[in-house]
């Protein structure tokens, strides 16, 4: 990681070809060095952040005041960086009869100043938790005082993790676990603080920032969603085509062990929803023995959502994995011990992360764990199950190749939709698709959950979700449509489906749904319309090819003269 | 360490901080000589000398220097 000073030169680049995101800090104390390791980390992430700092030690004013320049500015995203100094200040100057009462006196306030703020703007709130300080006047035993310093920080933060599971739009950005990684000392610099009112050492900011933009870029949708595993000296010790399955290094003895933990957080990820696969460079059967058999193994075939072993190249054999997974380069994870096949694998897909893997196996995970990979803005039911549905994919990716006629192949599918409008049941899953979907969004317009609760209550607007599901398996729901009212048409606000179903089909299906329900509605046209990313080529001819003209950037299909589209999927209302 | 070498040690550090690669430091100069030397990049400096020669200052000597020589007395008297 950049230091400040190297991080800060940033600064003098040239951000106009960026995303621009305005955000919004309000501290109580100096924020004035943060804001520049956001806006120079933003950088390095291609944002460029437009960053409002509130005068020093003024987040109640700006909050509270209606008229505050915090309203003018409009932030998208709000921080509030709250220091555990000026919280101890705070409760220095308790009466001692309400030291008890400190953590639910500021949660109940920072509440109240996520609750204005929501109120007043369409902003997502990241709120800095608080690293400890212990104050040492009840030594250890201030774990048995409710009234200890100790005892109410960490009630807060507690008190925060609570609040913040509860509401969609509060996020909070661990600087406690920060000072755990670094050390109070590195954290926080003594006589910096006395003479500049900063909490945060120098050495910190690049850290603290980078947390942060690790949050911003999930809110804007960019996270990983696959860990692309090597096996031999990654995976387990040892290597299976030599040693044989009976003597690689997994379990609990020695240096095994630190391949068991590894292997215990792979699954805890995939169980989280990210998807595992493997690639590695050995004899198929060879390399699933262990998975299969070895009874101190943690990951098994279950796990894996897509695998490997071949003697190919490790590049063209990632290729493959992202062709029948069907996501982004940019949202794949590869570990690979060797500084051989890290190096191809970059050199070829310079947009997959690759992880310079710590020689020793013990470091792994702790090495892994800074990297904060896997940052996410959401989660939902649908994600546990996802290795599942990558692995019938990868099912029906065979069976495609053998059908020649792709009518017959589709037809074969016994494909059936359940159509319904936005509710509270499918609400989670719409607005987290709304955040993750990048390649069949034509749009790309983000919405949270509070946003589509608002659509769906609306009268300006239709919405209709769509699930799909076919003899393999469930999709679970893959599609959404926001309609919004014209005056004798409707616009497609928001059209995005899960690449998971391409070539099913699908979007035929969809256009006679909502074409069908408008028509019968009175409406005498749907208006599309395609906003280019980079990442949303795939569907940069979706209304052409579904029959739409265009017009002055937008496409439009007439409903009166509208033919239903031929598809192999039937409704299920 | 000798002071000459001191002295051309916190000229690059100023360098490498301010990024600016004109500034020539001598024994009387102030804040007020040199473009940017605000208390923000104060700060930085006073950080970016203490890693540099292993030194801590304490909270009233960052305070307390009226030019860049009382500073260097001071790296001195500290970096043995």
């Amino acid at each position: 990681m950049k230091e400040f000073i190297v991080l800060k030169r940033n600064l003098k680049n040239d951000f106009s070809n960026l995303k621009k995101i305005r955000i919004a800090l309000l501290g109580d104390t100096a924020t004035q060095l943060l804001t520049q390791a956001l806006r120079a980390t933003g950088f390095d992430a291609g944002y460029d952040l437009i960053i409002w700092e509130a005068d020093f030690n003024q987040i109640q004013r700006q909050v509270f005041d209606p008229g505050a320049e915090l309203y003018t500015f409009n932030p998208e995203i709000v921080l509030l960086f709250q220091s555990t100094h000026k919280l101890l200040q705070k409760y220095n100057k308790l009466p001692p009869e309400q030291y008890s009462s400190l953590a639910t006196k500021e949660i109940a306030l920072i509440e109240n100043i996520h609750a204005t703020l929501v109120s007043r703007l369409q902003a997502k709130v990241i709120y800095y938790n608080y690293p400890e300080i212990n104050d040492a006047v009840f030594g250890n035993y201030a774990n048995k005082m409710a009234s200890s310093f100790l005892f109410q920080l960490r009630k807060l933060n507690y008190e925060l993790m609570e609040f913040a599971s509860q509401q969609s739009d509060f996020y909070l950005c661990e600087v406690s676990s920060l000072q755990n990684e670094l050390g109070k000392s590195n954290l926080f610099h003594t006589s910096v603080y006395i003479n500049t009112e900063m909490v945060l050492s120098i050495n910190a900011l690049p850290k603290v920032a980078a947390n942060t933009i690790d949050l911003i870029n999930a809110l804007q949708g960019k996270f990983k969603k696959c860990v692309i595993l090597d096996l031999d000296n990654t995976t387990w010790g040892g290597i299976i085509g030599d040693d044989g399955m009976e003597n690689i290094q997994i379990g609990s003895l020695g240096i095994g062990k630190a391949f068991s933990e590894f292997q215990y957080w792979i699954r805890k990820l995939k169980n989280r929803g990210i998807i595992v696969a493997v690639c590695s460079k050995n004899t198929e059967s060879i390399a699933k023995e262990p998975f299969e058999k070895h009874p101190d193994m943690v990951l098994r075939l279950d796990d894996i959502a897509v695998f490997v072993a071949n003697w190919e190249n490790k590049a063209d054999n990632i290729r493959q994995i992202k062709d029948i997974l069907n996501i982004g380069y940019d949202a794949m994870v590869f570990l690979d011990d060797s500084a051989f096949e890290r190096n191809i694998v970059r050199e070829n897909i310079p947009e997959i992360t690759v992880p310079e893997l710590p020689e020793d196996p013990a470091d792994y995970l702790e090495y892994l764990y800074g990297l904060n990979l896997f940052e996410t803005a959401s989660h939902s039911k649908e994600d546990e199950e996802r290795t599942k549905l990558y692995q019938i994919a990868a099912q029906r990716t065979q069976m495609q190749q053998k059908f020649t006629n792709e009518d017959e192949f589709l037809q074969g599918l016994d494909m059936v939709s359940m159509i319904e409008p936005f509710n509270k049941f499918n609400t989670p899953r719409v607005a987290q698709l709304s955040q993750r979907s990048n390649q069949f969004n034509l749009r790309t317009v983000r919405y949270t959950e509070e946003e589509i609760r608002k659509i769906a209550s609306s009268e300006d607007y239709f919405t209709f979700s769509f699930t799909l599901a076919d003899k393999f398996g469930d999709h679970g729901m893959i599609c959404a449509i926001i309609l919004k009212k014209e005056e004798d048409g409707v616009f497609i606000d928001t059209w995005f489906m899960s690449c998971r179903v391409l070539k099913r089909g699908m979007e035929r299906f969809v256009l006679n749904a909502i074409a069908d329900e408008m028509k019968a509605q009175g409406f005498h046209y749907l208006k599309g319309q395609y906003i280019p990313t980079p990442k949303n080529e795939l569907v940069k001819d979706h209304y052409l090819h579904l029959g739409f003209k265009e017009k002055n950037n937008h496409w439009t299909l007439d409903l009166n003269n509208y033919q239903t589209e031929k598809t192999f999927i039937s409704a299920n209302k | 360490m000798d002071r000459n070498e001191i002295f051309k040690h916190v000229n690059e550090v100023f360098i490498d901080v301010l990024d600016d690669g004109n500034i020539v430091l001598s024994e009387e100069t102030t804040a007020n000589d040199v473009d940017d030397w605000d208390s923000l990049n104060h700060i930085q400096l006073v950080v970016a000398i203490e890693k540099l020669f292993k030194i801590r200052f304490s909270s009233k000597e960052i305070q307390s220097w009226k030019n860049v020589g009382e500073m260097i007395s001071c790296i001195q008297g500290k970096a043995a």
